[in-house]
């Protein structure tokens, strides 16, 4: 059933399907996030209780929400790197690392500045604000791991035993906002009924927090092409490539 | 299939080794206990030594100190072995890998989180800490530390193999230890205050749990990865 897949295990093939990927993921991340900032920030209703500044929302919540979707991913590809010896999933947890890392901090920067004008304060020591405080530890955790190995496979090993290890942060930062009382609101997005949101602003948030997961998927290709690159510079295609673009 | 020794005698051998090279080298068991009580008076000196301000802050100053003790202390777990290479030949030997990481595991910390738990008390008198908070203290240092020495364990066997992995040792393993921190700092306040505190208690005895039957299989595997 999934023979299909095995290929794909050949890094020249990787590379060929993510230079084809890279192109589509690009695109619809920039339509996506362009319509959900563009409607989140111009054409979505003014909250009632706190004006304008909730728009930052639109930033907020996809950037938090796929921090931690990074972070499953990059643990999963580090058990598939781990269990079945795949290279590519070594080099496409070391690839979305970074990424994770980055948007983890945006999710906090826009959290604070949120914090700063709704609660009087850029930070508190609150569960939900923490544990996002911890994923960021763990994503510079496993970059440093990743780094300060000279052999890369081995490196990819170690951080991906980091990278699972870490895995128990997730379901905390989840129901952070269940399991203590807590100043952070609790989640008003609900997959299985109603969300306890107005639809005018909900959409615009959906569109954005798919945009994000798709540009987080074109920044991990690009980085995953490199890796791959990287990787392989002695193998005889990725000379034969770097001669015909030099020759251009 | 005749394995030679049986798991308990195993266990017990590398048990008894580490001790016995602990007890040898004394410094190793005294110096992180040193740190652990020369970082706690800092913190009067630092603060200026009001009772009432002592009493608030001292159940966080103990656990951080104990904290950054334990992960001192942690380098010797594996290093010297791999050193010498006597950890290649734990990991080829026909014993669960297991149960040597759980015997090492044990020993460090029979020989760092005891003496730290027996001299929390006078700590907590230097700090004025709440009488009634002493059982909670050594409560949660008793069920605690254990969760340390596992976990740090885990970063030490990622990075045995790496010249300079002190620092990164920090990195990697102070993010896991801050649920441990929270959930004791809460119990002791909590007891502080006559407020019960079993809650928390269960809390890091379900972590004690839950890495004691976890983190060997973490540590082993990061050994393998280390020794290559």
């Amino acid at each position: 059933m999934w023979k299909w897949l095995h290929p794909y295990a050949d890094p020249e093939r990787a590379y060929q399907l993510s230079d084809k990927l890279l192109p589509w993921f690009t695109f619809l991340a920039i339509a996506f996030i362009a319509t959900g900032t563009v409607w989140g920030l111009a054409f979505a209703p003014t909250d009632y209780q706190q004006g304008d500044s909730y728009r930052i929302i639109f930033i907020h919540v996809p950037a938090a929400s796929m921090s931690m979707a990074a972070y499953m991913g990059m643990a999963t590809a580090a058990f598939i790197g781990l269990v079945w010896q795949i290279k590519a999933a070594d080099w496409t947890a070391a690839a979305i690392a970074p990424i994770g890392a980055v948007v983890t901090f945006i999710a906090l920067f826009t959290g604070a500045s949120w914090g700063k004008p709704m609660w009087g304060t850029w930070w508190v020591w609150d569960a939900r604000l923490t544990s996002e405080l911890v994923l960021l530890f763990l994503y510079l955790g496993v970059i440093a791991l990743y780094a300060s190995f000279e052999d890369k496979v081995l490196a990819a090993r170690a951080a991906g035993i980091l990278a699972i290890v870490g895995v128990i942060n997730i379901p905390i930062i989840k129901y952070s906002v269940e399991w203590w009382s807590s100043l952070h609101q609790p989640s008003t997005i609900r997959i299985t009924e109603k969300s306890t949101m107005s639809t005018d602003m909900l959409y615009p948030l959906l569109i954005n927090i798919f945009g994000f997961g798709l540009m987080i998927g074109a920044l991990t290709l690009v980085r995953f092409k490199a890796e791959i690159l990287a990787r392989n510079a002695m193998r005889p295609w990725v000379r034969e490539m770097a001669l015909a673009r030099g020759a251009k | 299939m005749k394995r030679g020794i049986s798991y308990t005698q195993a266990f017990a051998t590398v048990l008894k080794r580490d001790l016995k090279i602990a007890v040898r080298h004394r410094g190793d068991i005294f110096n992180p206990l040193l740190f652990f009580v020369m970082v706690v008076t800092l913190f009067p000196l630092g603060i200026g030594p009001e009772p009432q301000v002592l009493t608030r802050i001292a159940p966080g100053i103990i656990w951080v100190a104990a904290l950054l003790a334990s992960m001192l202390s942690l380098e010797r777990l594996f290093k010297a072995d791999f050193v010498d290479g006597s950890l290649e030949q734990m990991l080829l030997s026909p014993q669960p890998l297991y149960l040597t990481v759980l015997a090492k595991v044990l020993a460090h910390w029979i020989l760092t989180g005891v003496p730290l738990i027996l001299v929390s008390p006078l700590l907590a008198v230097l700090l004025h800490l709440e009488e009634n908070s002493y059982g909670a203290l050594m409560s949660t240092l008793a069920l605690g530390t254990p969760v340390l020495s596992l976990l740090g364990a885990i970063g030490v066997a990622l990075t045995v193999g790496l010249r300079k992995g002190g620092v990164l040792l920090s990195l990697l393993i102070l993010p896991l230890y801050i649920p441990v921190l929270i959930f004791a700092t809460s119990a002791i306040d909590a007891a502080g205050m006559n407020l019960p505190y079993d809650g928390q208690l269960a809390i890091i005895g379900a972590m004690l749990v839950g890495s004691l039957t976890l983190a060997p299989f973490a540590v082993g595997a990061s050994l393998r990865v280390s020794t290559n």
